[in-house]
């Protein structure tokens, strides 16, 4: 096993060429250049194909087209050019295509700025664009997550025939770390009997989200919302520390963790006894973990780059049965480690 | 007996649900013919856009995706880059090209995506009612332009194939009428065309129907069909404007 330093955006790219990603389709937007730039390329080299779409809106629907035909496809973009592509997420998603696709997040609202942020969280994991729909969120905390989870995403979006989005920011995206790649097979495909390949040997295929037949509608959103509740049985995954002995528990994901990691070690040090829950997927959300965490006596402090979304979900998971607080900041604002260690 | 016309194997038995007098039914067909006579069903991939000919896939016996309004150019490129030997192409209405879709369409072709386009232009958004579309004529009353268009307050009739004509990546575009049975055994050449130049790689070929839409118009299939034979094609000439 090897060890590189590498930028979180390229770990990214590199996870996704080795989960045998076919087909890149994107558009230049910071703080997620590194993307398409690394996989303009790296993708032609390997004779993969890599295409500057004209925008956000083709790009998305570039990677429907080849979804639709059968191969890994990806796009990413950041938060404005994310907001662009939520039109052709909730077809994938009413499709039922397994496209990843992914967002390194910076400021908002409107053009905001270029730094890292986590103002997407409810876009992410509430819907983003119309209708009834869930995307499953990884949210990454690190450049060898960046690898690992782009490793994983397409696996997954395939088993469940669900788009996948990795949740990222301009933090984790830009910051270089040493990554380890290990030796490892690309999962098996599974079989694809919905691909639109030409229909020889077989009857005729069709892929859509317009269903006007009496009835027919509410039996495809039942469908939906049946493989909605399976994949969160299944695939709920989050980290916890310190859960023993806390009287504060940190609830924090992706970059805001590892400050969160950072100050519940220093304060942990000076003798005070913190916690932390780290959701991995954001959606499915860890909603157990964070109930059974929730006892009486103790305080559960969420810790996010944006002014409050994810500790909505955290409430809702508490149910009252311990105080929830809240610090966070937003607008190229990063929480670092002495204040929020001073918070505690 | 030998059978001389029958419903090509492209087409499927269902009920159009097409409206009396649609162009529609008549694009479908010859489209299906085409695919047909070239042998080429079984590696062709459609996309059907937002519009009227949403259900295409109801209709045409191959494989069929729907894509996001406007949006069928993209998808179509995606499609054929991952699957470069297969025939792709989409059927898409003037709201869907001309208008939500214009930066799709102008961009494929720009590229030469090696993709054919059946562009159905009948000057207004059918499916919803009849509105005002990009091509819709000047004085044309829609439910959107009740006092007919203006170019002052609503601009002019778009013209596609003069404005894509410009593009490098361009290999054919030829404006055509499914409006008697001259034009149509002419659009059917030009459709099959457009399918050919694919198959040789050639780049972006797009064959503009102009087809009569009488309810929408609010006029008898007669008067629709004589209203795209006179006044439809002053503003919208018949011909071939490119061919590389």
């Amino acid at each position: 096993m090897t060890k590189q330093l590498m930028k979180g955006n390229i770990a990214l790219c590199e996870g996704a060429i080795a989960a045998g990603c076919k087909a890149y389709f994107g558009y230049p937007i910071t703080p997620q250049n590194e993307v398409p730039a690394h996989m303009s390329r790296r993708m032609v080299e390997l004779g993969r194909v890599f295409l500057q779409a004209e925008s956000e809106l083709a790009a998305i629907n570039m990677v429907l087209g080849a979804c639709a035909a059968g191969v890994r496809a990806m796009t990413s973009s950041s938060s404005p050019g994310i907001s662009l592509k939520q039109e052709g997420i909730s077809y994938i998603a009413g499709m039922e295509l397994p496209a990843v696709i992914v967002n390194v997040q910076r400021g908002g609202p409107g053009l905001g700025n270029i730094a890292g942020s986590q103002s997407d969280y409810f876009q992410s994991v509430k819907g983003g664009g119309h209708g009834d729909y869930r995307l499953i969120v990884l949210a990454p905390y690190s450049t060898q997550e960046m690898y690992d989870f782009a490793f994983q995403a397409f696996a997954l979006a395939e088993k469940y025939r669900n788009p996948v989005l990795i949740l990222s920011d301009g933090v984790i995206g830009q910051m270089m770390e040493p990554l380890e790649i290990a030796p490892s097979q690309i999962s098996a495909t599974v079989e694809k009997n919905w691909i639109l390949d030409g229909c020889k040997n077989r009857p005729p295929r069709l892929l859509r989200s317009l269903f006007m037949g009496d009835g027919d509608l509410e039996k495809h959103n039942l469908k939906l919302q049946k493989k909605y509740n399976t994949i969160s049985e299944n695939e709920v995954r989050c980290e916890t520390y310190h859960l023993d002995d806390a009287d504060t528990v940190l609830v924090a994901h992706g970059i805001a963790a590892r400050v969160a990691k950072a100050a519940m070690r220093s304060s942990r040090a000076t003798g005070k006894k913190v916690g932390l829950i780290r959701p991995i997927t954001l959606w499915p959300f860890p909603s157990r973990a964070i109930a059974d965490a929730a006892t009486p006596g103790r305080r559960l402090l969420v810790v996010e780059m944006n002014h409050g979304q994810m500790v909505e979900d955290v409430r809702l998971a508490v149910n009252g049965k311990c105080p929830v607080e809240f610090y966070g900041r937003a607008g190229g604002g990063v929480v670092n480690e002495e204040e929020l260690s001073s918070y505690l | 007996m030998k059978k001389i016309y029958g419903r090509p194997e492209s087409l499927k038995s269902t009920p159009h649900l097409y409206c009396p007098g649609c162009g529609h039914g008549i694009i479908h067909r010859i489209v299906a013919e085409c695919i047909d006579e070239l042998g080429i069903r079984e590696k062709t991939i459609a996309i059907a856009p937002v519009g009227c000919a949403v259900f295409a896939y109801d209709y045409f016996n191959f494989d069929v995706t729907e894509a996001p309004h406007g949006r069928p150019p993209a998808v179509a490129t995606g499609i054929k880059r991952v699957l470069p030997d297969r025939i792709v192409f989409t059927y898409q209405g003037d709201g869907d090209l001309a208008a939500i879709g214009t930066a799709e369409t102008i961009h494929a072709a720009n590229r030469g995506e090696n993709i054919t386009v059946i562009f159905v232009n009948n000057a207004n958004y059918g499916m919803t009612g009849g509105q005002m579309a990009p091509t819709t004529l000047i004085g044309q009353k829609t439910t959107t332009s009740p006092f007919g268009r203006d170019p002052k307050r609503e601009g002019y009739p778009f013209k596609v194939c003069e404005f894509l004509s410009a593009l490098e990546g361009v290999a054919y575009l030829e404006r055509v009428a499914v409006s008697n049975p001259k034009n149509i055994i002419h659009a059917k050449k030009a459709i099959k065309k457009a399918f050919n130049n694919q198959i040789e790689g050639k780049g972006f070929s797009l064959v503009e129907v102009l087809s009569q839409c009488p309810v929408d118009w609010g006029m008898p299939v007669a008067e629709a069909i004589n209203w795209v034979n006179t006044t439809f094609m002053q503003t919208f000439p018949l011909g071939v404007y490119k061919d590389k």
